[in-house]
């Protein structure tokens, strides 16, 4: 029991119900913003710490003990994801400042930024599923209004799109929770864990997992991603960015939490299944990545091989599997947000979409050309980048288990990543300069800096993979090793 | 009492569907609120129905209702009734800025 396990959610919860007061006061709301990041990236930061020192730790809400009260759980797993979300909001922020504009920042674009942020927190640290549901629900209804904030016409016509597809899964999310709870009575996920291995994985509740499978998959674009593009499309940069970073990641964790914590009992059937989905995740986001002129549409599409990849490592599930897809996940979030900043400011500068239509940039900016090809290699996965670690380990796990199909279509996915990068990179940045010196738009320092910061990270990241592995060893033994888990949050003792 | 909630949920469900299916963007609106009220009531069948008692008396009380599932759904209800808020608003605002409310209208990006 330990109350600073809260922090992570809860000061984004307290500076967004401040800040929406601070409404006419831009500056303050910009400082008090950055404020914040700081303490919860601080108190983040303790918290994996501490978990190095003590194991897991646990907070029960009002003194309820698990399973009958709600706790929030915090093992190495969630803490990564925890601290690599608002790092990466804080730097996203700064790139806010400079290009989204005085009229959407007071219409209350902190307030939501940081609701956002507490929903995602709050997924990742709750270890009670219906909680989870609530979590989600808080992270997509701010996500709604961040999508249509601005109420351009093709912002407003993706948004319905994005709202009915994410009501229909929350629909199907309770469906399963109801069903989950007549069957074993219980939504602690470490309860259910128990109770789940004591009856036996059964015909009924193996289809009520496969049932979780898709509401995951919906959220986290795991073959079910024909709404992705469009809706990753509308925001402005910032907003997008966000999402692209953010809001599938939420959707693989769950299905890591879920799939290794309490339905693992039937490999045979879910895990072919998520490994059968992965591969034609990868297939379709290839397709679409290479298919589209739209920078925008091709960095979406990005997005969406880099969940089939990630998923593969739950398909083939062994632990050095696991540490691949932790270390992927981690730059995932990071490169992520940057390839859709750079994709952003390609955009303001040209005011084209069209890669076609772009020529030369690198001769008038050349540093965002470089961080480019720095993007580009790392989501490659070519040393001394982060991507790299990420695919050697899941390469290696495939390889252990002899899933070689998995292997060879992750692999190729690749290819086609830096294919789809390279047509926006020698079509944008080689060739003829065709901005005239009186068209020539000045690069802003507050959007280059943070696409810099970003850079920089992943070269820090890909470099000073030691330093992370102790706490990435120790979260894949915990999500290999279910008991550990268990034992941590029904501990009464603790 | 359980066999015919659940007979009124699939009732539901199926009204829900058709109206989720059409192409007016308020009748699917109103889908998706009937849909939400076919999963609470499946939340509380879930939990078992009893008639006749409360859900807490102490811990010598001979009979009670599980409470949770009551949790759970007034929770659900709580934010179902404010995306459905949100969604209303945002079909107003596409008619406004649009001037139809007819779904396949209403395609968004053109793919080349």
């Amino acid at each position: 029991m330990n109350n600073i396990v809260v922090a992570p959610m809860l000061i984004p919860l307290l500076t967004a119900i401040f800040l929406v007061f601070l409404r006419p006061y831009l500056k303050i709301q910009r400082f008090l913003s950055i404020l914040s990041i700081i303490a919860t990236a601080g108190a983040s930061f303790y918290i994996l710490d501490l978990i190095k020192k003590e194991g897991i730790l646990r907070l029960d809400f009002g003194g309820w003990l698990p399973p009958y009260g709600i706790v929030f759980v915090a093992d190495s797993f969630s803490m990564l994801l925890v601290l690599t979300t608002v790092l990466v909001a804080g730097i996203l922020l700064f790139y806010a400042f400079s290009s989204i504009g005085q009229e959407k920042e007071k219409m209350f674009f902190y307030p939501f930024f940081f609701f956002l942020l507490t929903g995602v927190n709050g997924s990742f640290l709750t270890g009670d599923l219906f909680n989870l549901f609530v979590c989600f629900e808080v992270m997509l209804l701010s996500s709604y209004v961040l999508i249509t904030l601005g109420g351009n016409k093709i912002q407003l016509v993706e948004s319905i799109k994005y709202v009915a597809i994410n009501l229909l899964s929350s629909w199907f999310f309770l469906l399963a929770l109801a069903y989950l709870y007549g069957t074993v009575g219980t939504l602690n996920m470490a309860h259910l864990s128990l109770r789940v291995a004591e009856v036996g994985q059964g015909p009924l509740l193996t289809i009520i997992s496969i049932l979780f499978l898709i509401v995951f998959s919906l959220k986290a674009g795991l073959l079910l991603y024909f709404w992705l593009p469009g809706s990753y499309s509308a925001p402005p940069t910032a907003i997008a960015a966000l999402f692209g970073a953010l809001l599938t990641k939420v959707g693989i964790y769950a299905l890591f939490r879920i799939f290794t914590l309490i339905f693992y009992h039937e490999p045979e059937i879910t895990h072919t299944l998520i490994g059968v989905m992965a591969i034609l995740t990868m297939i379709g986001g290839s397709l679409g990545a290479i298919a589209y002129n739209d920078i925008r549409q091709i960095v979406s599409y990005n997005v969406v091989i880099a969940v089939g990849f990630i998923l593969t490592a739950l398909a083939i599930s062994g632990e050095v599997a696991m540490e691949g897809a932790i270390y992927y996940l981690i730059h995932d979030i990071l490169i992520k947000a940057l390839l859709f900043l750079l994709a952003g400011t390609m955009i303001f500068l040209t005011g084209k979409a069209k890669i076609e239509e772009m020529s030369g940039l690198i001769r008038n900016y050349p540093l965002l050309g470089w961080l480019f090809f720095v993007t580009l290699l790392s989501l490659t996965g070519i040393p001394p980048f982060s991507g790299f670690i990420g695919k050697v380990l899941i390469g290696q796990g495939a390889i252990e288990s002899g899933s070689f199909l998995l292997l060879a279509v992750a692999f190729i996915s690749s290819i086609f990543v830096l294919y789809s990068l390279l047509r926006i990179f020698m079509n944008c940045f080689w060739g003829e300069t065709i901005i005239s010196e009186d068209n020539h738009v000045q690069l802003k320092k507050g959007m280059l800096l943070p696409c810099a910061a970003f850079g920089i990270a992943t070269l820090v990241l890909g470099l000073g993979v030691e330093a992370l592995e102790t706490y990435v060893s120790d979260a894949a033994y915990t999500l290999m090793n279910p008991e550990v888990y268990i034992e941590a949050v029904l501990d009464s003792q603790k | 009492m359980e066999t015919l909630v659940t007979l009124l949920i699939g009732i539901l469900v199926t009204v829900a569907v058709y109206l989720l299916l059409s192409r007016n963007l308020i009748q699917f609106i109103l889908g998706t609120a009937i849909l939400s009220h076919a999963v609470h009531l499946l939340l509380i069948t879930m939990g078992g129905l009893k008639k006749g008692a409360a859900p807490l008396l102490g811990e010598n009380a001979t009979s009670y209702t599980d409470a949770l599932p009551h949790a759970l759904i007034l929770t659900a209800i709580v934010i179902n009734f404010a995306v459905t808020a949100f969604i209303l608003v945002l079909a107003y605002r596409t008619y406004r800025e649009t001037k139809t409310d007819d779904l396949h209208v209403l395609r968004g990006f053109k793919h080349e």
